[in-house]
């Protein structure tokens, strides 16, 4: 066990004033909950402004920064020795060494960063990064010092014990998970609603998620894919609340009543409209999409202006001024690209008109959605009725309500 | 509501009694064929029995058969094997646009391996002539591989008339028969038909997957795919599936037993479907009809109506059946062998397949039909615009 312990740390949370202690706690506890997956034991502690991660038996490294890399807030994750308080020389010779098994190749620059938080140690901070440069300069010769930009930086602080680091894993920033509220997630089994789930958790949310399936179009393989994506996701924000609602009835009946260039935009409203009335009952603040302006039909600034019209909740769309290329390019890095491009059709794709409007006219779409008044307010009521909750993780799903079961007040 | 499987060509529900068997196999005669003691003795008496079994089926020798995991494994095996091991005395090989992935895709791996493949095309029945087989053999021809029945639109190859034009114009091409679909439905016997090669499967013949068979006539010159501990005569390494190989045994035991009662059955339940089905306005069935095709596959192209959706439609009534062919379908693409056969595009992508076994019953037929009957105008109601 070359690293006892790993040195956490956060950047934005460190500044958010008198709320930073509840921040600071999400954070720790988002840490303990990752660690818990992993082999062996760790300690999560806080003091003084840092995270501290120790390992109080065998551990393995790369699966304890693979979970800690999955945290949101965490900015750095920086792997420590620790040795007890021992005078300045065998400090050095410590030092020495460590810096030998980190950096092989030694033709770099470096500069030595002491923060001496007992103040009884002999020698101040500054004396300390003096000494030590010069020791570790005579000790390889090839290095070279550069106190402005120097390509290592050897941290050493002395608390209770001595703490030496040099390497900061990068973590994924944002902020802990549930710090700013819960969300509800439209989910549709593509590539870009669970990135947009994916950063809105970023930035502090906790997930819920809504899928609309629609059987004998849609099948039992495309839910089994959203819950595997939901699982993917489920890895940085916890177990995640899916709400399965059955959407053909609805579907049918505006196909039935309304123009097939604006099925797709009435349908897009009812589907905000359900999402949102769950999310009330289930306690979120604010819908998620996947929208990106423009990359459909359905997501010109028009058609958006007709969708968004229906709820009143904030709807939060990160992705509105991303190119596909850039949706990609974090699908793959969260893991979610390979199984959000098995083709099974998703409900929105099903009846899509060859030419759906862009400009659509809200006062034309809803004067159409009028002829829908006859049924829809009990299928909408239906399909909420319906609505078959699993809980999603890593480890897969469970049924947490079924579809027959009644639904419960939400607590 | 009671289950209605017609999707018997992508696998099958395994036999009560072979079940039975499977589990003593497994709780009592669990020994390894290999071991020198009882347990290993009481096992090899099972592979014994199983092959006894198979090769009075296909009336030929024990020692003519092969144990592998899977039909593709069977597949690959007699093509890689086949082709290594003649390789000195030619590099082309023949097959059909209409084969299995499992043979279709070990083709394109020879092909990369430096043989040459030539790809018979079929006519608008999923037939290929014996005379077009016999004119593409060459002298550096080492084999031809031909399906038995095509699994998607049921056609059944005339493979006896294949076999002799293929030995006439040349004995010493190797004919290899892909009868993953055929055995344990129709009458193969290897050596009357100039097969050299043939492969089948366990889970096509309610019996349970994991389980294939090789047939390898004498003196055909093959190299084993598989190395290890030397098992099968050197042939195929690997501690033999004892059950799996018993209840194959068992299973096409028992389908041979029955064989001509049961393919009337069969016939007798895809008339009456083809009769129910072709009611409905704009549907076609592919392949050759009646008693020229296969009595356990039926392919029904339906005009307006996308397959994959007909398919979920059925299922809400407990109708299973596939769309195109279901080894493909988590893939989709335009089927090989409907564009093969012709079919137009707007039929294509509307094209299930019901493949019934001696499992079925007349209600089971009516079931679908009805649930057809009920699916296809609603879903022709609402389709895309």
């Amino acid at each position: 066990m070359v690293y006892q312990s790993f040195l956490i740390k956060y950047a934005e949370i460190g500044i958010k004033g008198k709320n930073r202690y509840i921040f600071e706690d999400a954070l720790v506890n988002q840490i303990k909950i990752a660690m818990k997956k992993c082999e062996g034991k760790f300690h999560v502690s806080r003091s003084y402004g840092r995270i501290f991660v120790d390992a109080e038996e065998d551990y393995d490294f790369d699966e304890a920064v693979n979970a800690l890399q999955h945290v949101f807030g965490i900015v750095g994750i920086c792997p420590m020795k620790v040795d007890p308080i021992v005078p300045y020389e065998e400090l050095a010779k410590t030092a020495v060494e460590f810096f030998g098994e980190e950096y092989p190749d030694r033709n770099t620059t470096f500069k030595v960063h002491t923060r001496r938080l007992d103040k009884s140690y002999p020698m101040n901070s500054q004396e300390i990064n003096n000494e030590l440069g010069g020791v570790l300069l005579d000790a390889y010769p090839e290095l070279k010092v550069d106190v402005h930009d120097p390509k290592i930086t050897v941290n050493i602080e002395i608390r209770e014990q001595i703490y030496m680091y040099t390497h900061v894993i990068p973590g994924p920033g944002g902020l802990p998970v549930g710090s700013a509220g819960k969300a509800m997630l439209l989910l549709s089994g593509g590539i870009d609603s669970p990135v947009s789930g994916w950063m809105m958790a970023k930035r502090g949310l906790k997930l819920d998620a809504v899928y609309y399936n629609a059987p004998p179009y849609t099948s039992e393989r495309a839910l089994q894919k959203v819950i595997d994506l939901a699982g993917l996701v489920s890895e940085y924000t916890g177990p995640i609340y899916l709400h399965n609602i059955n959407f053909t009835e609805i579907q049918l009946y505006i196909y039935d009543k309304c123009p097939h260039d604006e099925l797709t935009i009435i349908m897009r409203r009812y589907m905000m409209k359900i999402a949102e009335m769950i999310a009330k009952r289930t306690a979120c603040g604010a819908l998620i999409t996947g929208e990106s302006l423009g990359q459909v039909a359905s997501q010109t600034m028009r058609s958006l202006e007709c969708t968004n019209r229906v709820c009143e909740l904030p709807v939060f769309r990160p992705l509105i001024g991303f190119d596909k290329e850039e949706i990609v390019t974090i699908s793959k890095k969260i893991d979610t690209y390979d199984t959000s491009i098995q083709p099974y059709e998703d409900c929105c794709t099903i009846f899509v008109a060859k030419h759906p409007v862009t400009k659509p006219v809200l006062k034309v779409i809803e004067r159409h959605e009028h002829n829908l008044d006859a049924g829809i307010e009990e299928m909408v009521q239906r399909a909420i009725e319906t609505d078959e909750i699993l809980v999603v993780d890593a480890n897969g799903s469970r049924v947490f309500k079924n579809r027959e079961d009644p639904l419960q007040p939400w607590d | 509501m009671t289950e209605h499987y017609l999707d018997n060509s992508a696998t099958t529900r395994v036999f009560p009694e072979v079940a039975e068997l499977m589990n003593r196999i497994y709780l009592e005669e669990y020994g390894n064929p290999s071991s020198m003691h009882h347990k290993g003795v009481e096992a090899e008496n099972e592979i014994r029995k199983a092959k006894d079994t198979l090769s009075g089926i296909l009336k030929c020798q024990p020692k003519n058969l092969v144990f592998t995991s899977c039909g593709s494994e069977s597949d690959n095996f007699a093509l890689i094997g086949c082709a290594r091991a003649n390789a000195r005395s030619g590099r082309h090989l023949i097959t059909t646009r209409i084969e299995h992935p499992a043979v279709l895709e070990t083709m394109k791996y020879l092909e990369s391996e430096g043989f040459e493949v030539t790809y018979l095309p079929v006519d608008e029945m999923g037939l290929v002539s014996a005379e077009e087989v016999a004119d593409a053999v060459r002298d550096d021809t080492i084999i031809v591989s031909i399906m038995h029945t095509n699994n998607e639109i049921g056609a059944v190859e005339p493979i006896a008339e294949i076999g002799k034009a293929i030995k006439e114009k040349n004995p010493h091409t190797l004919f290899h028969v892909d009868a993953v679909q055929a055995f344990g439905k129709a009458e193969i016997i290897p050596k009357k038909m100039h097969i050299d090669l043939l492969a089948a499967s366990g889970h096509k013949i309610h019996s349970p997957k994991g389980v294939g068979l090789l047939y390898i006539a004498d003196g055909v010159k093959i190299h084993n795919i598989i190395f290890g501990g030397g098992q099968q005569g050197g042939l195929r390494s690997g501690t033999e599936n004892v059950a799996g190989i018993a209840g194959m045994a068992m299973a096409a035991g028992m389908l041979y037993g029955n064989l001509q009662s049961d393919t009337d059955k069969l016939y007798a339940m895809k008339e009456h479907l083809v009769d129910r089905v072709t009611k409905l306005r704009d549907v076609h069935v592919n392949g050759p009809q009646g008693r020229d095709g296969a009595p356990n596959i039926i392919s029904i192209s339906i005009k307006g109506v996308r397959a994959e959706v007909l398919l979920h439609a059925l299922e809400e009534k407990k109708v299973y059946v596939s769309s195109g062919s279901a080894c493909a379908s988590n893939r989709p693409h335009l089927s090989e062998t409907l564009q093969a056969i012709g079919t137009g595009r707007d039929y294509m992508d509307s094209t299930i397949r019901v493949s019934t076994s001696v499992m079925n019953t007349m209600e089971d037929i009516d079931a679908c039909a009805d649930a057809l009957r009920e699916a296809v105008p609603m879903l022709r109601k609402y389709s895309r615009t």
